[in-house]
């Protein structure tokens, strides 16, 4: 805009942009900023949600850490869970993506079938899973016996439960599949051809274009997807309630318990920041020790 | 070298058959069930196929709990949803991207600095606020942070942006067209693929979120289909034939809009997934 009337523009121009942006400011104010500190004063009181919250300090913070066994046992689990999904998640989508993304005719149809299951809402999946997992009449088991081998008790045993939401997590990485696919086609085949013209197998190709390429948005997915393991809590809340013995406690499950169930929203809110703060550390830990492996277009070897 | 080629090609089908048979068999297990009666799904061996295709689960969905109710809830907090998504998003992913102002790059890191926030530890401090507000149990806390942007959506909507060539606004605005003339008139019209896809994912996202209603309402006759589904559940008698048909009414309209919409589905994605 290079007219005549530049400094009115630019005055003009800059209301008008925070016009348009002032739902994202009011946004972010609302349902970020105001939340959490409300949540913060709250997590250093003792508040039952009917009679009125008294200051204790930092207690809470103290009491879950020395005081509140479980609080411990739903971290583990849900460290657990996240260990054992994200990694297989991540290789799981990017062997589908590659399957995809080879000659091979009906690959629509593949593709759409893949996604089908990351569209199925987590509560009616949960429904759907706790019933194909049933020790006596769960399909998953009829199949093992079909084959030979015996019946597992997937989330009626302490050491299973995890394993088996885990599975049920994997089953819904369509969605990955396909950004992964899209990344894949995104990879120019010059790169791919050079490769051939080297010699290279397809061994090659994946470790030295594929891979490399693929990094940021493998990267960018992993984070994504250990937040939302984090988070764990629909699952473990419809299909187990935590049980049994507490094995499928999810750390966010813990806290809905306390909040809802055992009137405690001060400790609820206390570990609501631990959790937060967990989840930073873990996402700046993942982003920290990528810059190994991770390939960026600006530094061309 | 033929048959080698030949045997791989016969491998990759072999694991795509595989993968498709995983994803697609629990789903036709749900609707199997769906024409049980409880009785028949606790027979041993296990009946694969029902004889007889038993409707009657279909009925007794809409009998034993408000399941219409449930249906009109979960579509009123939708509809807003969407609206509240189209015209927040679009606004500001055009202030961000189009306008040359002061604080304009923090205000973009901000909203994606919200991607990484974990959203359900969120939830109770919003159930405090909207406890504070008084909200509770009424369709506000769905329906109004809806209006509010989300940064997966702007992003993607920044991305589309720029895309369009700035002349066509430049030459509006030489005009004296003012900036909501120029993205109702001129943007919108050009947009709506994207908006499409806006709207189908803030379908997705509302039909599907469990949290947020189970917090925030109490009453059954205002639960959506994500938490009426859970009505059905008690811990002594569990009607599993009708469970599972009302799981798949609850599933049917998502994978007919799939059907319909596929392309925009899949674009959705690979704009919000692929750079972060």
């Amino acid at each position: 805009m290079s007219l005549p009337k530049k400094g009115l523009n630019a005055k003009r121009q800059t209301l008008w942009g925070w016009i348009l942006i002032s739902p994202l400011c009011l946004g972010l104010t609302l349902w970020v900023a105001f939340p959490m500190g409300l949540s913060f004063y709250t997590s250093l009181t003792k508040w039952d949600m009917l009679s009125k919250a008294q200051f204790v300090g930092f207690q809470n913070y103290i009491k879950i850490f020395t005081e509140d066994e479980l609080f411990l046992k739903s971290i583990r689990n849900t460290l657990y869970f996240t260990v054992l999904s994200v990694p297989l998640q991540m290789i799981i989508a990017l062997m589908g993506a590659l399957l995809l993304n080879s000659q091979v005719k009906g690959k629509g149809v593949f593709r759409t079938i893949f996604y089908l299951p990351s569209l199925i809402p987590i509560v009616v999946s949960s429904i759907m899973w706790l019933w194909l997992f049933n020790y006596q009449y769960g399909l998953i088991n009829y199949f093992l016996h079909f084959l030979g081998g015996g019946r597992v008790k997937w989330i009626d045993s302490t050491q299973m439960v995890i394993p088996s939401l885990t599975i049920m997590n994997i089953w819904n990485i369509g969605n990955v599949i396909i950004i992964f696919l899209a990344g894949l086609q995104g990879i120019p085949n010059d790169l791919m051809e050079a490769v051939d013209i080297d010699g290279g197998r397809y061994w090659h190709k994946f470790r030295f274009v594929i891979l490399p390429l693929l990094s940021p948005i493998i990267l960018y997915n992993m984070i994504i997807n250990s937040i939302k393991c984090l988070q764990l809590f629909v699952e473990p809340y419809i299909m187990t309630n935590g049980g049994p013995v507490n094995s499928s406690l999810s750390f966010v499950l813990h806290i809905y318990n306390n909040a809802f169930k055992y009137g405690k929203m001060g400790t609820a809110n206390a570990m609501s920041w631990v959790l937060f703060i967990l989840t930073m550390c873990i996402s700046l830990i993942i982003f920290k020790t990528s810059k190994q492996w991770i390939f960026c277009e600006g530094d061309k070897q | 070298m033929r048959t080698r080629r030949t045997g791989v090609t016969i491998c990759i089908y072999l694991f795509l058959v595989v993968g498709a048979c995983i994803s697609l068999i629990p789903l036709l297990w749900l609707i199997r069930s769906s024409f049980m009666s409880t009785e028949d799904m606790f027979k041993l061996p296990l009946i694969l196929f029902p004889r007889k295709l038993r409707l009657m689960n279909y009925v007794d969905v809409f009998t034993m709990v408000p399941f219409a109710r449930f249906y009109a809830n979960t579509i009123f907090v939708v509809v807003f949803n969407i609206i509240g998504a189209m015209i927040s998003n679009l606004m500001i992913a055009y202030g961000l991207a189009r306008i040359e102002f002061k604080g304009r790059g923090l205000m973009f890191c901000l909203s994606i600095g919200t991607l990484m926030l974990p959203a359900n530890v969120q939830l109770i401090p919003l159930f405090l606020e909207w406890n504070w507000f008084g909200q509770i149990d009424t369709f506000l806390p769905l329906i109004v942070p809806a209006f509010f942007g989300n940064a997966f959506f702007i992003f993607m909507l920044y991305q589309f942006l720029r895309t369009i060539p700035r002349d066509f606004d430049e030459a509006a605005f030489i005009d004296g067209a003012s900036y909501p003339v120029i993205i109702a008139k001129i943007i919108f019209p050009l947009m709506k693929s994207a908006m499409v896809v806006v709207a189908i994912f803030q379908f997705m996202f509302t039909w599907n979120d469990f949290m947020s209603p189970l917090l925030f309402l109490n009453s059954v006759n205002r639960y959506t289909l994500a938490v009426g589904l859970r009505a059905f559940i008690s811990t002594f008698y569990t009607p599993w034939g009708v469970l599972m048909a009302a799981a798949t009414l609850t599933i049917l309209p998502l994978i007919i809009l799939f059907f319909i919409a596929q392309r925009y589905f899949i674009s959705g994605l690979t704009v919000g997934g692929i750079k972060g």
